[in-house]
């Protein structure tokens, strides 16, 4: 992406037949010029809105009336273009259409730069990016639609009307959407199933012989695909050209930036090491830790065993909590050795897991405790499994009874069901926390089963040397939240005041977040 | 008779035998080469060996099928892993730059372990299986393998059994191996309707309209059904299992109990839930099959999807020994399946007792080893080695399925070969 020094005309031709619709697919980069803090405001307005797209993403069901309706005044607030229909002409106060179409086109180019360097980064701005495409497109008119799908010259098999009825039976079951009726009156595409597998996974569409039938009104399905696939080809060629960005020391450290801000606390810092011993674990898992984990240790003492994906998510989490790998390997090979692994088979089979978790083994990364995110959307439990989010992989019933022996109060639980019901697992744990430490409101927004512990710590306030050291560790975001707003900011202090102020803003963003 | 019996101690002797003589190079190499379609396909393919005292040897490989025999004759692994075909040979893959080393390409395989159907099957638990429980694979391999050729319009579908307690399939179009991780783990997620672990007990939950997928996978369940779960598991019997049965589905279990009280015969009992679920579902507007749920949580295959997803994720090879049980990882034949019985499979001792069998013209082979062309006898006598053995006729099947693929890609190297010539 270049940004030439020569200055276009906002009105012409090209960028306006560009913003002609109100929904694009990014194919052609910006190349206007434009002031620094414009540059800034635009990168991190944003992120903000992918973040957002990311959090409702986890609370509520896509596309759902309540997601659509916080994204849309999130839209409003960050003057990004939100409602297709609107017309071109400036309204009475704020940026017209044009100007929102421009900042939506140029702050994706912006944080294409910040978002390529690495695996991790790119697909996290891939899934929000295909996230609010799909949020907008699903959002447009019919017509628009059409008149999207033919600006960008999209055209799909679509199948005969004889095809359509040796086939009714099938594509009626096959989509929740479809019906006797509405088969006849709408165009089925044909494509091959690797283009849609939104809707193979979830078994919502026809699929034979390796094409899936889609009706038009999923059609959004197919067009995303396309979008993914040009974006991370894309960020791949970003990537390429990224040194001569890179050598332009006003954008460096704000890219840099940009692209860190997105994680926020991984909770693989350690200086606590070896502050916690392993008598205490015991303990500590009764009182502070949060119900995954605490159904993980005791799955643990209890079969003298635990399957891959219990052992990581576990493992990590206690690694987070400060024990060592000496202290690591320790506990897992006392208990497993209870079992029906003898301490040979464990040095030989497990042992290297848990180095490998500690980046000693491998490829040597040193891996970082998972989120709520993680735990929630990835690697389900299955059969033997005990890991995952006890409130989304559990049956209600089953949730129920164990919240009753946790003694846990019958209000309590019914408030924590009812958030369950509604998908807030992050929620339901969040109230979780309230209940079992006796307070009103937790004052923090719940993303990290080692924040949890930290929280629980820090309310608790026993083990005082471990929560000392629990405080000092954490990034410059971590600090304002512990310290108030005048703790001093190492990412910002060589940059210029601007940039300094934007930094702060943004770390109080995601600090809030 | 003894020859069977198979003693984890004798491992060591039997495998310099299995090597040498009867493990099927050729066959092996003729799949992984995969007609040479593509340039270094067999030199890129990443093996890796399991010795004695379960010494774990990552990213061998290959560059000719001579090398692999002398390099698999020269280790003697107790089990053989297929992996990935890398971007460049897994055994420099310590020289070239971090990050280039990548894993491109590979079968869709599935693993399907009875150890993940332990809350269904009360006849035995863990590692063991009997006939009664081995239903269950037969019932994953119709499933699956219809839903794999039709749905997704994969043809070459290689079965295998895995020498102890499971079956692999190794989906081996070209199409298949070159499909993405997001798409290996999107078909793996279409494939699974037991969902759940330890803390899920109704692991199957229907909502209407019921997919043409679940529909055709319903059909198969339903043949084995009533022999396999009503009778030999026998879940309607004791009062434990029936409890089991009806957990969770509360708005129908007190009646259900109530019911089988004066009636205590299983197709009884199970045509008396089917009923109930008849009238619920004429009286209700949505969400009422229960009794669907009940038979895909006993039967439905129970998938490992992280073993199908990662492209560079190991998997047991065929022809490979099980150490445990002596086994060999064997093909199946569909054809067969219904009979097929996993305590037919011959084991290393089986086969190597059975090369020692004294045969007829076995003085001729004396004299035309003593040939000029010796290494060419050598050759011929090891194809008729593992004939004389009971390994034959799974290496006959293996067969037929590679003239399967080779009639796939002669269209290929036709029309490859054309082209070269307009130049």
């Amino acid at each position: 992406m270049q940004f030439p020094s020569r200055r276009r005309k906002q009105t012409s031709n090209p960028q306006t037949e560009l913003y002609a619709h109100p929904l694009q697919f990014y194919g052609e980069p910006p190349l206007e010029n434009m002031s620094l803090a414009e540059f800034e405001t635009f990168a991190v307005d944003r992120l903000k809105l992918l973040k957002t797209v990311e959090n409702l993403g986890v609370s509520y069901v896509k596309l759902s009336e309540p997601y659509a309706k916080k994204l849309e005044s999130e839209f409003k607030n960050l003057s990004f273009p939100y409602r297709p229909e609107a017309d071109d002409r400036k309204t009475q106060s704020g940026p017209n259409e044009y100007d929102k179409r421009r900042k939506d086109h140029i702050s994706h180019f912006i944080l294409r730069l910040a978002y390529c360097q690495t695996e991790d980064l790119r697909r996290w701005f891939i899934q929000q990016e295909v996230d609010l495409f799909r949020y907008r497109f699903n959002d447009l008119p019919a017509k628009q639609k059409l008149e999207f799908l033919h600006r960008n010259n999209l055209q799909y098999d679509t199948i005969s009307v004889e095809e359509k009825k040796s086939l009714l039976d099938k594509l009626v079951n096959s989509s929740y959407a479809v019906s006797g009726i509405t088969v006849e009156d709408q165009d089925f595409y044909k494509v091959p199933f690797q283009d849609a597998l939104d809707l193979v996974r979830t078994r919502k569409v026809y699929l034979k012989a390796g094409y899936v039938y889609i009706p038009h009104q999923d059609i959004v399905t197919i067009v995303l695909n396309d979008f993914r696939t040009r974006l991370s080809k894309a960020l791949a060629l970003t990537a390429r050209s990224l040194p001569a960005v890179h050598s332009d020391e006003r954008l460096q450290p704000l890219l840099n930036h940009l692209s860190h801000a997105y994680v926020g606390q991984d909770y693989s810092i350690q200086k606590n090491v070896g502050k916690i011993s392993l008598e205490q674990i015991d303990s500590l898992s009764g009182k502070s830790f949060p119900l995954c984990m605490r159904q993980l240790h005791q799955s643990l003492r209890e079969n003298h065993h635990l399957r891959h994906g219990g052992r990581m998510q576990y493992g990590l989490f206690l690694k987070g909590i400060g024990l060592s790998l000496e202290q690591a390997l320790q506990f897992w090979r006392s208990e497993f050795i209870r079992g029906k692994v003898d301490a040979d088979k464990f040095d030989k089979a497990y042992a290297y897991g848990i180095r490998h978790m500690f980046g000693k083994e491998g490829k040597r990364a040193d891996y970082t405790p998972y989120s709520c995110m993680k735990v929630i959307l990835s690697n389900a439990p299955s059969q033997g499994d005990h890991h995952g989010c006890p409130f989304r992989h559990s049956d209600p019933e089953l949730l129920k009874q164990k919240l009753q022996f946790y003694k846990v109060s019958p209000s309590g639980i019914s408030q924590i069901l009812e958030l369950v019901k509604g998908m807030h697992y992050q929620l339901a744990c969040q109230k979780y926390f309230e209940l079992t430490h006796n307070i009103e409101d937790a004052n923090f927004s719940l993303n990290h089963p080692n924040q949890y512990f930290i929280e629980s710590q820090r309310v608790l306030g026993g083990g005082k040397d471990i929560k000392r050291e629990m405080d000092a560790p954490q990034r410059p975001q971590e600090i304002t939240a512990a310290k108030g707003n005048n703790a001093p900011r190492e990412a910002a202090t060589n940059d210029p005041q601007g940039l300094a102020d934007m930094t702060e803003d943004l770390d109080s963003f995601f600090q809030d977040a | 008779m003894s020859s069977s019996d198979y003693d984890s101690a004798c491992l060591p002797d039997l495998l310099p035998l299995y090597y040498r003589r009867l493990f099927p190079f050729s066959q092996y190499y003729r799949w992984l080469n995969y007609g040479g379609v593509q340039k270094n396909y067999f030199q890129n393919r990443e093996f890796s060996f399991t010795l004695k005292d379960d010494i774990y040897v990552r990213y061998q490989s290959f560059s000719t099928q001579s090398e692999l025999e002398k390099e698999m004759q020269k280790m003697n692994p107790y089990k053989i892993d297929v992996g990935a075909v890398y971007s460049h040979r897994p055994s420099q893959h310590n020289t070239v730059k971090s990050g280039t080393f990548q894993a491109l390409e590979k079968e869709l395989v599935f693993d399907i372990d009875m150890t993940d159907y332990d809350d269904v099957r009360s006849c035995c638990s863990a590692a063991d299986i009997c006939s009664k429980c081995w239903t269950l694979m037969t019932i994953a391999i119709r499933i699956l393998d219809r839903a794999l050729r039709e749905d997704f319009g994969f043809q070459h579908l290689l079965w295998v059994y895995s020498g102890r307690r499971g079956v692999h399939c190794w989906v081996c179009d070209e199409a298949a191996r070159k499909l993405s991780v997001a798409a290996r783990s999107a078909v793996a997620e279409y494939l699974s309707l037991v969902k759940g672990g330890e803390e899920m007990m109704k692991k199957v939950v229907l909502s209407d309209p019921i997919h043409p997928f679940i529909r055709e996978s319903l059909t198969v369940v339903e043949r084995y059904f009533p022999r396999y779960a009503l009778q030999d598991q026998d879940i309607l019997g004791r009062k434990e299992s029936v409890d089991k049965v009806l957990a969770l589905r509360l708005h129908v279990r007190k009646e259900l109990q109530q019911d089988f009280q004066n009636e205590k015969k299983p197709e009884s009992r199970w045509k008396l839930i089917r009923e109930q679920a008849l009238r619920k579902q004429s009286t209700a507007k949505k969400g009422q099959h229960f009794e669907k749920e009940i038979m895909l949580q006993y039967c439905y295959p129970r998938l490992d999807v992280n073993v199908s997803k990662g492209v560079n994720h190991l998997l047991k090879s065929p022809f490979s020994v099980h150490p445990k049980t002596g086994r060999i990882s064997v093909p199946i034949d569909l054809k067969e399946l219904d009979t097929f019985d996993p305590f037919a499979v011959p084991t290393i001792s089986l086969i190597c007792e059975e090369l020692d069998r004294p045969r007829e013209g076995d003085e001729e082979e004396k004299s035309a080893e003593t040939n000029e062309n010796e290494k060419d006898t050598a050759e011929r006598r090891k194809i008729r080695d593992y004939k004389r053995t009971s390994l034959a006729k799974y290496v006959k099947h293996l067969d037929q399925f590679l003239d399967g693929m080779a009639r796939s890609w002669k269209g290929h190297l036709l029309r490859k070969s054309d082209l070269q010539k307009e130049f």
